[in-house]
């Protein structure tokens, strides 16, 4: 069951030739492995308040053990009045909220006015759910529409829930925990900012999958306050040396240049009709 | 978090591990179930509502998958509307039921999801219909979900035939209670649907406010 107004996805579904090769690949190694797909180890959360949203994440990208990227940007843009916090898989993650925001643009251009929350959720679920769990994307959906403030999670599998107040990824029992105690309705911005900072902080306390700065981002009938970074890591490193090479550092030891003979075959000359 | 990718539950499919029941009584029926959402050992919603609209007078119950059972309530929920809009009328009850129906036997491999379907029509009142893997039969009452098995006992001794809404309305909260006592995947807040021919009441019963038994 489509929605009339978006692309259709192919429906062939996945192509599994490149697991025949890796699996070729990592015979070849001599007990190497193939690289682990990126999962973002995280925590993000979300909370309905007085006027509008906020959505708040970590900014640790992990690959198995290490630290793949300290400033990544889990809160993705989805329309003016979305945005999308993501836990996963990254590149599950990323090609999801690109995908429903261009169709959302769509639907925008189309109609001439910004989508609903309930559009964003219905197409999300429409795909996640035809793909089983193979795509491992576990979304937080936070946005302000005509019918008012509205948080949602949509699972891998499809599921989804409408909540005012919740948290995912690796560190979310630590960030939940925090924002059971503190959660009220109807939070003023400066304590819904607050509120969702401590919880953040909190999963980056106690999980190793989440770290470095938080980012905050307050969705409001007036616009989108994108805060990045919130609150900097106190472990923040200064890189002693720059790392860039200065023109010259190369040596040049020879230059050879060779003009190309090009001749003019055929030359038109359309003018343009400026009113 | 060192050498394991990610922990279990986050990859593990959400189920409604649930307690839901539906009573007809003379002049509507009574929908109940509980709030939880378990993925795994983690409560993944602790408030959600079970009991999704399929049209104004027909409501189902959902269990099994979460996203199993909410795709199959959407679909229904569609196709009744184009149904209503055909045939220029509220959608019987039984219609409603059939498509469910129509869909978990179609579907029976891949799917694993009970929805149990219960409404008002003006043709033949208050019924309750149980759609487990395919079948489709018409109950006084059903139960359903994985918190269902503790409390076969006391629906079958309980229940009277022509019990007032009120009854039925104590009988699906005792039920749901004494369930949510006894099952791990159940709990949160208790969740009421009434439907009668002058409408539809959603209640909810806060989890202090739920009856107590023998529990010490």
């Amino acid at each position: 069951m489509a929605l009339s107004t978006v692309l259709e996805t192919p429906g062939a579904g996945f192509n599994f030739d490149n697991a025949a090769r890796n699996a070729a690949l990592e015979g070849l190694f001599e007990g190497g492995q193939t690289p682990k797909p990126l999962k973002t180890g995280t925590t993000i959360a979300g909370v309905v308040f007085k006027d509008g949203v906020v959505l708040g994440a970590d900014t640790r990208a992990t690959s198995s053990d290490v630290v793949a990227d300290k400033m990544c940007a889990k809160i993705h843009y989805i329309s003016p009045n979305i945005y999308c916090c993501g836990a996963g898989t990254a590149a599950d993650t990323e090609k999801t909220t690109d995908l429903l925001s261009s169709n959302l643009s769509i639907f925008s251009l189309n109609s001439g006015r910004n989508p609903r929350m309930v559009m964003a959720v219905n197409i999300l679920q429409d795909m996640l759910y035809r793909y089983h769990g193979q795509i491992g994307a576990n979304l937080i959906l936070g946005g302000v529409d005509c019918t008012g403030n509205h948080l949602y999670t949509v699972g891998p599998y499809g599921s989804v829930n409408k909540v005012p107040y919740l948290a995912m990824g690796s560190g979310d029992l630590a960030a939940l925990g925090i924002l059971e105690d503190g959660f009220k309705h109807n939070l003023e911005l400066e304590k819904a900012k607050e509120l969702v900072r401590a919880a953040i902080h909190a999963g980056i306390m106690s999980d190793l999958g989440s770290g470095n700065n938080i980012d905050i981002c307050v969705i409001t009938k007036e616009g989108v306050d994108y805060i990045r970074p919130y609150q900097e890591s106190e472990y923040k490193d200064d890189r002693k040396m720059k790392y860039k090479y200065g023109p010259g550092t190369t040596a040049v030891l020879t230059e050879k240049v060779i003009p190309l003979k090009l001749e003019v075959v055929q030359e038109t000359v359309q003018k343009m009709e400026t009113v | 978090m060192l050498g394991e990718a990610e922990p279990q539950w986050l990859s593990e499919e959400v189920k409604t591990g649930t307690t839901i029941i539906a009573i007809e009584f003379n002049g509507g029926v009574v929908l109940g179930s509980d709030s939880r959402v378990s993925a795994g050992a983690s409560v993944v919603n602790r408030v959600m509502n079970k009991l999704s609209p399929l049209h104004d007078k027909i409501y189902c119950a959902l269990s099994g998958s979460a996203a199993d059972a909410q795709t199959i309530a959407e679909m229904v929920n569609y196709q009744l509307d184009v149904h209503s809009m055909e045939i220029g009328e509220d959608p019987q009850v039984r219609s409603a039921a059939n498509l469910v129906r129509n869909i978990s036997y179609k579907y029976k491999e891949e799917l694993s999801a009970h929805l149990i379907v219960a409404g008002w029509d003006k043709r033949a009142g208050g019924q309750v219909f149980a759609t487990l893997n395919g079948l489709l039969t018409r109950q006084p009452f059903a139960v359903g979900g994985s918190g269902s098995s503790y409390v076969y006992g006391f629906v079958d001794a309980e229940y009277r035939k022509g019990m007032s809404k009120e009854d039925c309305q104590q009988f699906v909260v005792n039920t749901l209670s004494l369930a949510m006592n006894r099952d791990g995947s159940s709990g949160g807040v208790a969740y009421l649907v009434s439907i009668d021919e002058h409408g539809t009441e959603e209640k909810v019963i806060l989890g202090n406010d739920l009856p107590t038994f023998f529990d010490q």
